[in-house]
This record gives structure tokens, sequence and C-alpha cells, in this order.
């Protein structure tokens, strides 16, 4: 290291692995993770986020789980929260869903419509 | 990039290792292993978090949620319920006495009125990753320092910041880098004072060991603005962790090229080695530190010659303090402005704090200067533990001073609390409830200090031990007219004579008590009475009559069976060979057994036939 301009390509990439400690996080994945919630397969809809986020090198994304959300008709339910923007739910979640709501939602912007069962708070 | 969806901070600073934090790491380890939950959370072993009583603490990210007092049968349900469906577990919250829950770090009160500029990162980053370190924006003062400033500017950074000394003395910082920055010398050394020999103390072994690369970076930053090459670290042996820590974190800078030749590709070199302590308290004393860095016995000499001028083996050498270094790389960060607007009119800045005592959260706490002591101890320190009341409080371990309730408003900077019979100390407090006695406080400092002077000097090695004779006879019931008088004579003289700041500052502890607290001195001397009944010559032992059941269960407990009577009489206790060991009270089932302020007057009279007896034999 020879310049402030390493030392900050260091930093960048550090903070990148810090980013559950609050680092700059765009968007955050909440993920149902009730006794139905788990029933209905959460642990493999999380599964795939995450890998999805990490093939992707997605790195301003963060995954997290919450209990119960009270939609157990629609299992597995995730929350993607954005700054500034309202909060979207998606219900009935598959791998294959979660990995479309990834290019779609996450990456272009473009919030899958079919999927969704409420936004807002 | 990895899977990974939740950091969990184990504390495993000194505190939470002692109450078990190996052990849930561990077990972690173990229920992640089998739940195949390796690959999405991280396990992070951090320094000191803060709150030791609380211990083992830990934080879990994202969320920030606290969990205190872990045990490695709740690890189970942490990973099932937490980790796997996302339901924080809140038995093992944080609350306060009305029940409410405390979920997130952020919310524990213990840290609302903290400011952590030193211990920003102590028990937030892993202290072995210099990444992480670098990712709170570590380094990133020292390549702005060598790469856009003269060591003049650095220096006038630091003297704008109004920086002083955090090792108990005070002396602004930027005075001793001027001096040693000023001298022609070509070789000149720095160190950092790592040796911490207070009573209770902690804040520097948890700084090296939570964040050992930020006191490598102080220590660069200082040299590179005296014209320092190469620097020492001193620790004590009894911190084998942030020795460790140190030199690991040494390595690491080297690796990176942050340390060695031509650092961001200046001209500045710069390379440290750790030395090691062998405990004595007066080698903290920098002039008896630079002797036994030079392998020489760790002795003061007299100042002046000053170590700025005269230092290790002869050089120009900066003796700092490792949480003076603490502050350094963020004030070149935030600025010598945002610094200065912390702190009152002479003390800039925060002061970390080892709170010890009876309150309810001891532990590591850094607070912006001028706090108030009532702040520090109740709304930081929660208050006093057990329902006791406040007595006093102790800073500065024993070269400081006590203050009472009357002084609970006194803004904390070093000269508000010198004023007042105190000092700000190297950041040890002690508070104390109604329960203590003052006299036994002021002996064990005594105690202390007898046992850790080098003895060069004939007004400590003497004239403390005269003190603690008297201490000692005052607290064992033989104290006389004019013994105060004449601990204050000693103790000022002392203070003068002595040749280092051990013996000069030694008497305080009992200087102060007998200014706060005279009347208690007084009851030792004259009513051979201790009203909170801590000496032992100066109470005594009863059993209520009306109480005692005659159960006999003291009678078989006695170490000396001085207990006799019967179930229909009753028990009473001999008074003359009774050693004081209170299992009676210990083992009494109905509460029978009290201790009495006051030396029994079987046993006063006893004593005045012996000295009379012995006055005639003198004769
Ligand atoms: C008996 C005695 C013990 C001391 N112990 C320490 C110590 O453990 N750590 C420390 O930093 N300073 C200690 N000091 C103060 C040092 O002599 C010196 O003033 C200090 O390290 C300077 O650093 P600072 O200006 O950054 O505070 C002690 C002084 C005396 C008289
Ligand atoms: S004051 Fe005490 S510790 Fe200091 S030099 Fe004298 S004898 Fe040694
Ligand atoms: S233990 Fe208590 S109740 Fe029993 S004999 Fe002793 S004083 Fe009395
Ligand atoms: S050692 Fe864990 S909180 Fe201090």
């Amino acid at each position: 290291m020879k310049t402030l301009a390493d030392l900050k390509k260091i930093r960048e990439k550090a903070q990148e692995e810090m980013k559950l400690r609050g680092g700059n996080v765009r968007i955050k994945i909440v993920v149902g993770m009730g006794t139905s919630g788990i029933a209905m397969g959460a642990r493999e809809v999380m599964k795939t986020f995450l890998e999805e986020i990490s093939n992707r090198n997605l790195t301003d994304v963060l995954v997290t789980q919450t209990g119960e959300k009270g939609l157990s008709s629609m299992e597995p339910v995730v929350d993607l929260i954005e700054d500034g923007k309202p909060k979207v739910t998606y219900g009935n979640m598959t791998s294959d869903k979660v990995k479309k709501v990834v290019v779609e939602h996450i990456v272009n912007g473009r919030v899958v419509s079919d999927y969704v069962v409420a936004t807002g708070n | 990039m990895s899977l990974k969806r939740i950091d969990l901070l184990i504390c495993c600073g000194s505190g939470c290792v002692s109450s078990g934090a190996l052990k849930i790491k561990e077990r972690f380890h173990e229920v992640l292993q089998e739940k195949g939950l390796v690959n999405e959370i991280n396990i992070i072993e951090t320094g000191c978090m803060g709150p030791c009583d609380y211990g083992p603490v830990m934080v879990i990210y994202p969320e920030g949620i606290f969990y205190k007092k872990v045990t490695p049968e709740d690890v189970e349900e942490i990973v099932s319920d937490h980790f796997i469906k996302g339901r924080p577990v809140a038995r093992l919250m944080l609350q306060d006495e009305e029940e409410k829950t405390f979920s997130t770090q952020k919310e524990v009160p213990f840290y609302q009125k903290q400011v952590k500029v030193a211990l920003a990162n102590c028990g937030y980053i892993d202290p072995e990753s210099i990444d992480e370190y670098i990712a709170t924006g570590g380094y990133e003062a020292l390549g702005t320092v060598l790469t856009t400033m003269s060591p003049q500017d650095a220096i006038e950074v630091i003297k704008k910041s109004g920086l002083r000394g955090r090792g108990g003395g005070g002396f602004p910082t930027y005075l001793k880098w001027q001096m040693v920055h000023d001298n022609q010398a070509e070789e000149k050394y720095i160190i950092c004072n790592g040796d911490e020999g207070d009573p209770g103390a902690f804040m520097d072994r948890s700084l090296l060991e939570g964040d050992p690369h930020r006191i490598l970076e102080g220590m660069m930053i200082s040299a590179f603005a005296m014209g320092a090459t190469s620097g020492f670290f001193y620790i004590r042996a009894e911190y084998p962790l942030a020795i460790k820590r140190i030199k690991h974190a040494i390595a690491q800078a080297k690796e990176l090229g942050l340390m060695g030749r031509s650092i961001f590709g200046s001209k500045f070199s710069f390379d440290a080695e750790v030395r090691t302590g062998a405990g004595a308290f007066v080698c903290g004393e920098e002039t008896a530190l630079i002797n036994s860095i030079e392998g020489q016995r760790g002795n003061p000499t007299p100042k002046p010659p000053y170590p700025a001028v005269q230092g290790l083996w002869g050089k120009p050498t900066v003796v700092n303090n490792v949480e003076t270094y603490g502050n350094i790389p963020t004030i070149f960060l935030k600025g010598a402005d945002w610094f200065a607007s912390m702190g009152t009119e002479t003390s800039k800045g925060t002061k970390v704090f080892a709170l010890t005592g009876d309150i309810r959260n001891t532990g590591l706490v850094e607070v912006p200067m001028g706090i108030t002591l009532r702040e520090m101890i109740f709304d930081v320190g929660g208050g006093m533990s057990g329902g006791h009341k406040f007595k006093a409080v102790q800073l500065g371990g024993p070269s400081g001073g006590c203050l009472t309730t009357q002084h609970l408003d006194v803004p904390v900077d070093y000269e508000s609390l010198k004023e007042r019979g105190a000092m700000m100390g190297s950041g040890g407090v002690i508070v104390m409830n109604d329960e203590k006695c003052m006299v036994n406080v002021a002996k064990f400092f005594m105690d202390f200090c007898v046992d850790e002077s080098c003895g060069k000097c004939s007004p400590c090695r003497i004239g403390l031990k005269q003190m603690l004779d008297i201490l000692t006879r005052i607290d064992s019931g033989y104290g006389k007219e004019g013994d105060i008088e004449e601990l204050q004579r000693l103790g000022e003289a002392i203070s003068k004579l002595s040749l280092c700041g051990l013996g000069q500052s030694a008497p305080n502890p009992v200087l102060s008590t007998i200014r706060f607290f005279r009347e208690e001195y007084e009851s030792h001397i004259r009513d051979k009475s201790c009203a909170t009944k801590v000496c032992l010559d100066l109470m005594h032992f009863h059993i209520d009559k009306n109480r005692c059941i005659g159960c006999s269960l003291c009678a078989k407990k006695c170490p000396v069976s001085c207990i006799s009577g019967s179930r229909d009489e009753k028990y009473t206790i001999n008074q003359l060979p009774c050693v004081k060991c209170g299992n009676c009270m210990d083992v009494c089932p109905v509460k029978a057994v009290t201790k009495v302020p006051g030396m029994h007057p079987e046993v006063a009279a006893k004593r005045l036939a012996e000295t009379k007896l012995s006055h005639n034999y003198d004769e």
C-alpha cells in the first residue's frame, strides 16, 4: 500500500464485509420465518435470496428475518424495504420467484406486481 | 461476497471471558455446525462492550439485538428462535426495574449519555482484523497526515484540539510533542504507556485488547509529528492478550505496508516493539518506565531532566498513555474543532472510565468531559446497587481523593476535581455506599502504596509506612488523640518531599477522607467505634435473646467455641475470645445474631488493664 487510494480500496471491500453492522444498505429483505412460513419453505426462499445476492455481488442489499407476519395463507412472505419508498410485500414465494424478484425489483427497480400481496405499512 | 446474514458479536473482553464468554462462543460454533448454519452466520470475537456486570454480553446484527448474562444453555434457543425463526429471545434482553425491555444495544440506558471516541470500535469490530479497523476509517488519518501535513501542522491540530494526557497528569499533549519536535537530536523515541497499575482500572487494557490498531495509528501520527522513528509499547505482563493483540496488529500493519519504510510513499519510516513490565505500579511513572525498558531497575529518577529532553537511552522521548493515542486518529479525521466542542473550558473531548464499586452498571464507559459525577454514577452507572445510599466516590485510585454527596454536581474536568482534593487520574472510579468505612478505605490505598513504593527515597519509603502504622492503630482500636493531626502532618510532608508522583500523591486518599469524613476518624479514635461495622476491632457480634430459639447452631459453628448457652437460657457470645469470623451470623436460622458498632465494653476493659500493666512494667 502506497497511497490513500489503495487504502480506500481496502476500506470499501472491508465495509462490504461489515455491511450487516449498518453499512450503506439500499434494500432490506425481510423474510417471514414463523412456524408456518418455515413449513411452507421460507428457509429455502431465504437461502435463494442469499445466493442470488452473493452471485450478483449486490453489496447494498441486506437479508434478515422476522417472526410470524399474520399472512399465513400466503406464506412464505417477504418484505422489501427501500429507503424513501413504500414497503412491498411479496407472498407465496418460491425459489424461482425469488430469482425473478432479485432481477426485476432489486436490480432493475421494477416491482413484480404479480407476486405482490400488500404495499405500504 | 459471502452468504452471511447475521453478524454475531460476542464480547470477549476480560470481564465477559471471566464470566464464561469463551464457552459460549464454542457452543455457538457447535450448534451452528449441527444446524448447518455455518455459512450464514459470522461469529466475531470483540473487545469489551462496556457493561461488564451483565456479562457475558453479545450483540446480534443487522438488528443490533443486545443479550446479557448468556449461558451455554441459552445458545440452542438463540439459534433456533432468533437465527432460524427470526424471533429474538426476550428473556435474555435487558430490563429495568419497571420491567421495560430494551431489545437493541442502542436503546440500552447505559449507553445513552456516553460518547465513544477512543472506544468507538471497542466491542464493535474484530480486534484481530486490520480490515475491520480500516472499514471504520482506520489509517486514513495517518495517510492524510503523512501525505498532506508537515510535523508542525500535525502538532498545531493537536494543540487546537486541546487534548491533554489521559494517563493521570493531564499535561497538554501538544507541548510534549513540540518539545521533542524542536529538539534537533538524531534519534528520538516514542513510548506507549500501557502499565496501568491502579487497582480496579482496566481502561487501557480494554483499548489495547479491543482496538489495537487505533493505538498503533495514534502512536505513528505522534511519532511523525515529533520526528521519532521507533517506538515501544510498555505493557504489563499480566495483560497477555493485550500484548498478543498489539504484536499481531504490528505484524498486520507491516504486512500491508502501513508500518516500516516510507509509509504512504512519504519519507516517514517507523517501527515499534513491545516490552513487558513485571507489574509494579511505580513502573507506570515515566522515568521508572524508561529505566525499566533500558533493562535497569524500575526506579524513578528526578525530573528535570524531563524525558522530552533526556529520555530513553538519553534521547528525547515522548511517553503518552494508551487512551491519549486512542483519541488521535479521530481528532485528525473529524477535526480539532469537533473534538474541542466537547468538554469544558480547560478539559476537552471525552474520558474513558472504569466504573466499579457499589453501583448497578459496573463496566467501561466513555463520557464527555464536563459531565457531572451525578450523571456518571446515577445515569450511566445506573445508581447504587442493592438499595443502598451513595456515600463517596474515589477517583484516581491510590493517587486520588474521594468526593462525597456534596460534590455530585461537580463537573468531571481536570481542574474542578483538583480544586476539591481529588483528581481525574487515569480513569479508575470506585463508587462506595453507606456500608463502607472511610478509614478502612484510606488504609487499603495506603497499604497498596506502601507495597508499591520502590524505596528509593525516604519520605515515601519511611513516611508512608508511618502513616500506615497510624491507620492500623486507629482501625484496631489503639488510636489516640493527635493521630489525625499526625497523619495530616506526615501526609503534607511526604507530598512535598517525595521524588516521584507515587509518593507525592499517596497521602491523597488519607488527606481527603480526613477532610470530608473527619468525624469517622474521631469516632474510631475516641469512641472506639466503627459505625459501618467494617473495622473488626471496633464492632462486635451480639445475640438477641428475645429472638434466639436456642438451636445451638452458632455454638457448633464457632471456630473458637466462644458461644455457650442452652435451649432455655438461650445463647451468648463470650466477647474476649471472639475472632469476629461471622459464622454465627451466617448460620443463625432466625437472624438473632447482629453486628453492633463499637468495641465491646469487656474487650475495652481488658485492653485498658493490659496497657496499665505494661506501663507498670515499663516503670
Ligand atoms: C506512580 C505512578 C504511576 C503511573 N502509572 C501510569 C500508568 O499506568 N499509565 C499511564 O499512562 N501513566 C501513568 N503515570 C503517568 C506517567 O508518568 C506519565 O505522566 C504518562 O504516561 C504520560 O502520558 P499522557 O501525557 O498521555 O497522560 C503514572 C505516574 C505515577 C507517578
Ligand atoms: S516517591 Fe516512592 S516510589 Fe517514588 S521514588 Fe520515592 S520511594 Fe520510589
Ligand atoms: S444460631 Fe441463632 S437461634 Fe441458634 S442458638 Fe445461635 S443465636 Fe440462637
Ligand atoms: S468485558 Fe464484556 S462488557 Fe466488558
